[in-house]
């Protein structure tokens, strides 16, 4: 079964959250990620994501995995789109689905962290003074 | 011994070579591939800053360069 998926059509968050829920479920946590109009200060036009498919996928689902082994909780989805994004399109959704609350927003929040830190996806952002780049941000502490 | 392997490029690294990949003869192992092709491309990125896959699995820089493999230079990654 996948859990990670990289999706390069917008995503469509209700048919995602429906097959996270069951009668099992007491609380159902999610991320969304959007594309926003300014970064570090810049105004920003719009973004492409690229991703190194094969490695992606592997380490999405690791990431994914880990986060059923580490937390308890019933299920987990992430979906990362790819390719070229407007502003105010959503990027990145994660949902959760757990017994109780305080797993389920644990789980979101270590998922979208660690996809963050870890999968091989990268984005291009266009700026409004008629630029653009690849961020490589340093590390997290 | 010498192998002949595929690189692939992404984002900046991508730019700088002007290609997505190529096919290349190599010696040694993947972080003298990467220091050599760094300074044939004129990448920013030093080594410390990357990580490198092999066949689409995370490997480690001293590992030895297979013949027929698929190397991919990882660059700091930006999503979400």
């Amino acid at each position: 079964m996948t859990r990670f998926a990289l999706a390069d059509t917008s995503i469509d968050t209700a048919t995602l959250r429906a097959q996270l829920l069951d009668d099992r479920v007491g609380g159902y946590a999610s991320f969304e990620g959007w594309v926003r109009n300014h970064n570090e200060g810049r105004d920003v036009l719009g973004l492409r994501y690229e991703a190194y498919d094969a490695l992606a996928q592997a380490e999405g689902e690791r990431v994914l995995a880990e986060a059923m082994e580490r937390f308890d909780i019933l299920d987990a989805k992430c979906v990362h789109r790819v390719g070229d994004l407007a502003i105010g399109e959503l990027a990145v959704w994660v949902g959760v689905s757990a017994a109780h609350r305080d797993a389920a927003f644990a789980a979101c929040r270590f998922i979208i962290d660690e996809v963050k830190a870890r999968v091989p996806i990268w984005k291009h952002e266009r700026y409004a003074e008629g630029d653009a780049g690849w961020l490589h941000p340093e590390a997290r502490p | 011994m010498m192998a002949r392997v595929t690189v692939l490029y992404f984002a900046s690294l991508r730019d700088a070579a002007g290609v997505a990949s190529e096919n290349i003869e190599v010696a040694d192992d993947l972080r003298s591939l990467y220091e050599t092709l760094r300074a044939r491309h004129g990448f920013a990125l030093p080594v410390e800053r990357l990580r490198v896959a092999v066949d689409g699995a995370f490997a480690r820089w001293d590992d030895p360069v297979r013949d027929g493999a698929e190397i991919a230079f990882i660059p700091p990654v930006s999503g979400g």
